[in-house]
């Protein structure tokens, strides 16, 4: 089997590597070979973060390489255009559909992008949306939002919900389970109804 | 019999560590090593473990151990590793009694370092066993066979891991038998001549490595962690560590020399292979180790333009390569990067070390930094660090200075960990040879930029058990200063006076600025902030204090100034911005 390349990127603190790991959990309780690369030296400091999962039958290179991610997963829309080159042609893209703006912008030292919507519909025509946050929120806990991601994202991925579910279970304290399993759900019930 | 578990290389060094009956570890924290004695403290019921102050007291202690006959695990990040070099170097003398295992993790493209090392260099200085793994399985195998190679060679033992490896899990079968093993000590015996090290033994000391060095050359041509992988003989590979990987991604049919224990160069296994080959073609991560071993050994190696012997190695570099070698891949124009602002790292929202940097900016000081968060508050709008270099450096650097007839005001500036690590030595250099830099510690009593860990003010160890507190300013009176101060971090005015008079003042002087971490305190919540917009003059003073949660709003009437207004989401109502607000526009809101 040809191995599957997903790339997960965002901002330090949305979670983004808890969920690469129920990722990358999912894929080898499934039998996968598997790789996990993150780089987190200051992921909480709300830096630019990227975790890449590769599954297949046997996987070497812990990197993707660049244009050869099958599904780009962004947490935030500014992100989703910044790791532009990483897709392969023909990948499919999710956008979490929220703005953070960088500090840069926010103090004023560099120009806000006025145009985002133009260029992420320019660059993805066949992008997949959803806002995680709101869902969230919704559920009573923003914290979750990454679950809710995870949930959109399993629907783009060959593995069965109950796997996933599994993943999470060893995964998440058992305190905090139950809320993370609604969002999960919430996830895949937004995208599914978003289908084109 | 098997059992699959998903583990970091940094993770898979603990398990294998708790399997190999390895008693002691201590380390000090660094990234990308960190993880591993926080996994290893997970078997803290069979391992003794600890947050050394520094990473030469780790090894002493790991050196302590295994000259009582323990097994001993210490780790560091490469930079680490300098500071371990004094008591290393002496015990690849004396040798391992217990098997002592060095876990050093290097950072190639330095992706949370202040430079890049190949430790590589520094492990065959010191003459020293080295294993490198590929991924996760092979770090777990390779620290149980490194307890045993430094038994049976009686040699401080490494095992050199990247960022690559330390923070990339992979699929590790660790036996369906796996448990921690509570190992057993091997007998001490009273042994000067072994022991002391004083000229007249240690030159037999001398000769002994060097034959030690030639026993492990054949080890190391035997041992199943260096192997063949036959392929299309007209190019032959050699690599080690991570790059083995990259290179089955790019080069999948062509023969291999994977070589896994890599120090000392296994001569006949690399004659072998070389034998066999048409052409030998050294691919290797950062500085080119094995490469020159290999050319010195008299055996003819591709040259080739692509740079390779520095930063990190991926796919795509070697695919360059390959293009270069052979001709038969497309190198395609990648999509070139979108126009974006950036998204540097930040203080966080309510840091303690904000309020520092802003009074410091506002005084006017030249700042020598050190390691840690708070080398962001180098960056703007705060820019108030004109130095970094190593970890302790800044209390030197000042006084250095201070000494070359610098004018205007000098102030060092490190962190508490910082300074239990290497800061202390500094300020009793300026104390002693008179001098009068202010050393000024935040103090947020925890090693934040790692991500956390204990520290001997934080009042609790690596196990979660309390430990005893020490408090920096007893420790700068006990040194010997007069004038030393306390002051909390989040008071602007309170700051600015201690600061003003610390650094105006005719003697040296140690500040020590309190406030919590937010993120270990757990205060990221502990309040929210809102800017009224009718009030808000859109002067800019709190923009100047670069809080990710005040942003610019909307231009005022000649366009050029902004109001503020404050992102809710991250606000955690460290009471900064209020202060700096003439207009008082700012209030608490929850």
């Amino acid at each position: 089997m040809k191995t599957v390349n997903i790339s997960l990127v965002g901002v330090g603190g949305q979670g983004i590597l808890l969920t690469s790991d129920i990722l990358a959990k999912t894929a080898a309780l499934d039998g996968f070979d598997v790789k996990k690369s993150e780089i987190h030296g200051m992921a909480q400091r709300g830096g630019s973060v990227i975790s890449q999962v590769r599954f297949g039958s046997k996987v070497y290179s812990p990197i993707i390489p660049d244009g050869a991610s099958d599904l780009l997963v962004s947490f935030e829309r500014l992100e989703a255009l910044r790791w532009r080159h990483l897709l392969a042609p023909g990948g499919k893209v999710l956008v979490n559909d929220i703005n953070l703006t960088p500090v840069t912008v926010s103090s004023g030292q560099q120009p806000a992008v006025t145009d985002l919507t133009e260029r992420l519909a320019a660059e993805y025509p066949g992008a997949r949306y959803l806002n995680a946050q709101e869902i969230a929120e919704a559920l009573g806990n923003i914290r979750a939002m990454n679950m809710v991601i995870a949930g959109a994202v399993s629907t783009l991925t060959p593995f069965r919900a109950e796997v996933w579910r599994q993943a999470m279970r060893e995964r998440i304290p058992a305190a905090f389970i139950d809320m993370n399993l609604r969002a999960f759900d919430a996830g895949r019930t937004a995208l599914a109804g978003n289908e084109e | 019999m098997s059992r699959k578990v998903l583990l970091s290389a940094n993770e898979a060094v603990a398990w294998a560590a708790a399997k190999a009956g390895c008693a002691v570890a201590s380390a000090y924290p660094g990234t990308p090593s960190t993880e591993i004695l926080e996994n290893v403290a997970k078997f803290k019921d069979t391992i003794y473990c600890e947050w050394a102050v520094n990473e030469k007291v780790g090894m002493e202690v790991a050196v302590g151990a295994s000259i009582a006959g323990a097994r001993a695990l210490t780790t560091m990040k490469h930079v680490g590793l300098n500071v371990a070099m004094d008591p290393l170097m002496t015990y690849t003398y004396v040798g391992a009694n217990g098997g002592l295992v060095i876990v050093v993790c290097d950072d190639p493209g330095m992706h949370s370092s202040q430079n890049e090392q190949d430790s590589r260099v520094l492990v065959r200085f010191a003459r020293a066993p080295l294993f490198e793994p590929s991924d996760s399985q092979e770090a777990f195998d390779m620290v149980q066979a490194a307890f045993e190679v430094s038994e049976q060679f009686n040699v401080p033992t490494f095992v050199r891991l990247t960022t690559r490896t330390s923070h990339t899990s992979t699929v590790v079968d660790v036996g369906a038998d796996f448990a921690p093993r509570k190992g057993e000590r091997k007998p001490y015996a009273k042994d000067i001549r072994r022991y002391i090290p004083v000229p007249m033994f240690a030159r037999a000391q001398r000769v002994q490595a060097q034959t030690r060095t030639e026993a492990l050359r054949k080890h190391a041509c035997e041992s199943a962690f260096n192997r063949i992988e036959e392929g299309d003989a007209r190019l032959g590979i050699i690599t080690s560590g991570v790059t083995y990987q990259y290179v089955k991604e790019v080069f999948p049919e062509f023969a291999v020399l994977k070589l896994g224990l890599a120090n000392p160069l296994p001569h006949d296994l690399v004659k072998a292979f070389a034998a066999k080959v048409g052409q030998v073609l050294v691919i290797e991560e950062l500085d080119p180790v094995l490469e020159e071993q290999v050319r010195a050994m008299g055996i003819r190696v591709l040259d080739h333009a692509v740079e390779l012997n520095m930063l990190e190695m991926n796919p795509m570099r070697l695919t360059a390569l390959r293009k270069e070698i052979l001709g038969d891949v497309e190198v395609r124009p990648g999509t070139p990067p979108a126009a974006l602002p950036t998204r540097p790292p930040v203080l966080c929202a309510g840091c303690s070390h904000r309020g520092v940097f802003y009074t410091l900016a506002k005084l006017g000081a030249t700042v020598t930094g050190d390691i840690g968060c708070y080398t962001l508050g180098a960056f703007p709008p705060l820019s108030a660090m004109d130095t970094t270099i190593c970890m302790g450096a800044c209390v030197g650097n000042a006084f250095g200075m201070e000494k070359a007839g610098l004018p205007g005001r000098t102030c060092a500036v490190i962190g508490d960990s910082t300074f239990f690590h290497s800061g202390m030595t500094g300020i009793l250099n300026v104390l002693y040879n008179g001098g009068k830099t202010t050393t000024v510690v935040m103090d947020n009593r925890i090693t934040g930029m790692t991500g956390h860990q204990e520290n001997p003010g934080s009042g609790k160890n690596l196990c979660g058990d309390a430990a005893p507190v020490t408090d920096i300013a007893e420790v700068a009176k006990g040194i010997g200063f007069k004038h030393v101060a306390k002051v909390d971090a989040y008071d602007l005015a309170q700051l600015e006076k201690v600061l003003a008079e610390a650094l105006d003042a005719p003697e040296p002087a140690v500040v020590i600025a309190y406030g919590p971490c937010r993120i270990s305190a757990k205060l990221q919540n502990a309040g929210t902030y809102a800017v009224d917009q009718d009030k808000c003059k859109a002067c800019g003073a709190c923009l100047k204090l670069g809080c990710p949660t005040i942003e610019r709003g909307d231009a005022v009437a000649d366009g050029k100034r902004h109001k503020a207004h404050i992102s809710r989401v991250q606000c955690s109502g460290c009471n900064l911005c209020i202060q700096v607000c003439k207009f008082g526009a700012i209030s608490k809101i929850r």
